[in-house]
């Protein structure tokens, strides 16, 4: 069309032949200096502080801060929580996303609403659910605490306040996934001959598999970075129960400025390896992942 | 292998989706479930597939009762509407898949799997693709590729879901043709559902005519188009026209004129006539024939096209002649008898006042496609 309408009026002024859709130069220039100011602001200024100030007393002061027993322990521990949270999340998420895409069942949408309560309630909330589900005046936590099970300033409620606040991560991405590639090519390979189980794994699963990799990644780095949640159920007990995002905290509260923005740099960094991990997949297999959204 | 439905009933949640339907498939032919949508052809496909499971009724595959079976067991081919071929998968990979997902005992060496693979790529004319993906292949190649995956597994049964609704017209009629060779060589007993009457009409060696959930008539394509049964296939199957007329002693009265007509065998009353555009005849002089206003006039290749006006109570009537003769009654009134008819009669027509029965007619317009 816009070849047709140049061709037309080749004597007109070229600003008359641009598509309908451009705008003038100016307008272009406007909105880009706004949006790259904004991102530089609000994301990569904020961003870049954090490493400048780990770094303000020399890699060396940087490694020792990381070295630090209790650091290192929160490190260690963040990582512990993460390792179960998400595989957890990445079973329930692929059971609860087949569910609702594939079957119809009473309660569906009641379902698919719950799973989004997570983002809708804030994690604090979330972290004061598990005080008083396992705190010391409920019915389940000295029961538990009797068999020698402690949930609340322990690992398992570390696990569980991540699992709940992270949980839509890998659903999420994968329930619209689902819905739109239908049940054909599950009932096409029943049909085959195969069992359930060979269907999930050779049809299903590769289908799903960079919905479900978002989908980790995602619930990965909230795991890893979550801290309202993870405040209220950890008890703060230096060297056991305080995850990266809290150790930046307690050393920030103290004045260890250095120390704070290591951890917190260190965080950072862990952030921008999963988009880092993200966008170089995508890059990679740019193909594929086209050919299985269209088909 | 033959395959036998006995009085199946399937509901969805209340909606009857299929009533009390009967069928028995002979070994080796080729048939078409065809109706409008909503008619259950599809739903009958997918429980002789196991896909769903009847609510009442049984299946047979020969003498075994298939219905307790999963749709693993049954051993069945299926082609999907929309290919539902595995992206992820070569074309080689796709059609091995039936044999490649066997358990260890009943599953083919891997040389022969190949083998099997490639002489039914082979088959379909897809020599030299078989390192494609389904997304760099045309929709025809696709069609193609997903009845090859269906016939790997050596089924019981072939059954297609609309296997060209999702193509263009030219690669329909090609792969038509095309599914009927490899019918006629491979001798698959084959259900195919379809809503194109000319598909149904020309490929399949019977065809059932379905409406509403139940069975309308059962027949060969020369059967269903020139012995419909009920109102619904003569509507259904070619073109029709069908007027609100009246029996008196015998006599067929159409605006209480006669028209030249009989049918000694029917009792007085209202009826409905129904006839086909091309099977009529002009009269000269009305002694005894149906006349109308030419309102238009279409030249559809060999034939012309005219639409008539009975009077403003009837719906517009459209018959059709050879150009020539068209031409030669280039007048705004002709005059016609239909050469072959038949005459229905409704339930409502016993017992309703005439001017109900007009508008139930219009309830009755064709609904298919």
């Amino acid at each position: 069309m816009a070849h047709d309408i140049s061709s037309a009026s080749a004597a007109a002024p070229p600003s008359l032949v641009d598509a309908a859709t451009s705008e003038s130069r100016l307008a272009r220039a406007v909105l880009t200096a706004v949006a790259l100011g904004f991102v530089a602001l609000f994301l990569l200024l904020p961003l870049t502080t954090v490493f400048i100030e780990a770094f303000r007393k020399g890699a060396g002061e940087f490694l020792a801060a990381l070295a630090d027993p209790e650091t290192f322990s929160a490190i260690i521990l963040t990582l512990t929580v993460a390792g179960i949270a998400v595989p957890l999340n990445l079973a329930f998420g692929v059971a609860a996303a087949w569910a609702i895409a594939k079957f119809e069942f009473k309660g569906k949408a009641f379902l698919t609403t719950l799973i989004d309560l997570p983002f809708s309630v804030s994690p604090v909330i979330s972290g004061l659910v598990f005080v008083l589900l396992f705190g010391a005046n409920s019915a389940l936590g000295p029961l538990l605490q009797s068999y020698g099970l402690q949930i609340l300033f322990a690992v398992p409620g570390l696990v569980l306040a991540t699992v709940f606040v992270t949980f839509p991560f890998v659903a999420r991405e994968l329930i619209p996934l689902m819905q739109e590639q239908g049940t054909s090519d599950e009932e096409a390979a029943l049909s085959l001959g195969a069992t359930g189980w060979q269907t999930f794994w050779h049809v299903t699963l590769p289908n799903i598999k960079w919905g479900l990799l978002y989908g980790v990644l995602l619930c990965n780095a909230r795991a890893m970075g979550e801290f309202g949640a993870v405040s209220v159920v950890s008890g703060h007990i230096r060297g056991q129960t305080n995850t990266m995002p809290l150790q930046v905290e307690i050393l920030y509260n103290e004045y260890n400025f250095v120390a704070a923005f290591a951890v917190a740099a260190l965080l950072a960094l862990l952030a921008l390896v999963t988009l880092v991990l993200k966008t170089a997949l995508e890059l990679r297999y740019s193909d594929e992942i086209a050919a299985s959204r269209r088909h | 292998m033959e395959v036998r439905v006995q009085n199946i009933r399937k509901a969805f949640g209340r909606f009857p989706a299929l009533d009390d339907v009967s069928l028995d498939i002979r070994s080796g032919e080729l048939i078409a479930l065809l109706g409008p949508s909503g008619s259950g052809k599809t739903t009958l496909l997918r429980l002789i597939a196991g896909l769903e499971s009847p609510t009442e009724g049984t299946i047979f595959f020969g003498d075994e009762d298939a219905s307790k079976k999963s749709v693993q067991q049954r051993n069945i081919g299926f082609v999907f509407q929309h290919y539902a071929l595995f992206r992820h998968m070569t074309v080689l990979d796709n059609i091995s898949f039936g044999l490649k997902v066997r358990p260890a005992r009943r599953r083919p060496p891997v040389a022969e799997i190949r083998r099997r693979a490639l002489d039914l790529i082979d088959l379909v004319q897809l020599s030299g693709l078989e390192k494609r993906y389904p997304a760099q292949l045309s929709g025809g190649q696709r069609q193609r590729v997903a009845l090859a995956r269906a016939m790997a597994v050596e089924p019981n049964v072939l059954l297609l879901d609309e296997p060209f609704g999702a193509l263009d017209a030219q690669v329909r009629k090609e792969l038509r043709k095309w599914l009927r060779e490899i019918h006629d060589r491979t001798g698959h007993t084959t259900v195919f559902v379809t809503h194109d009457q000319e598909e149904a009409l020309e490929l399949a060696d019977r065809v059932v005519v379905m409406s509403k959930g139940a069975i309308e008539q059962v027949g060969t394509p020369d059967e269903i188009y020139d012995h419909p049964v009920s109102p619904f296939v003569y509507r259904f199957i070619g073109q029709s026209s069908g007027l609100n007329v009246t029996l008196a002693s015998g006599e067929i009265r159409f605006e209480d004129r006669p028209i030249g007509l009989r049918d000694a065998n029917e009792a007085d009353g209202p009826a409905t006539l129904y006839f086909r555009p091309h099977d009529v005849e002009l009269v000269d002089g009305c002694g005894g024939c149906l006349a109308g206003l030419v309102t238009g006039s279409r030249r559809v290749a060999g034939t012309r096209h005219l639409e008539l006006n009975l009077g403003s109570a009837h719906p517009s009537v459209e018959i059709e002649l050879p150009p020539e003769r068209a031409s030669s009654v280039d007048q705004s009134r002709i005059a016609f008898r239909p050469t072959k008819w038949k005459l229905y009669r409704r339930k409502e027509d016993l017992t309703a006042p005439p001017l109900q029965a007009q508008t139930s007619a219009i309830e009755l317009a064709p609904t298919g496609t």
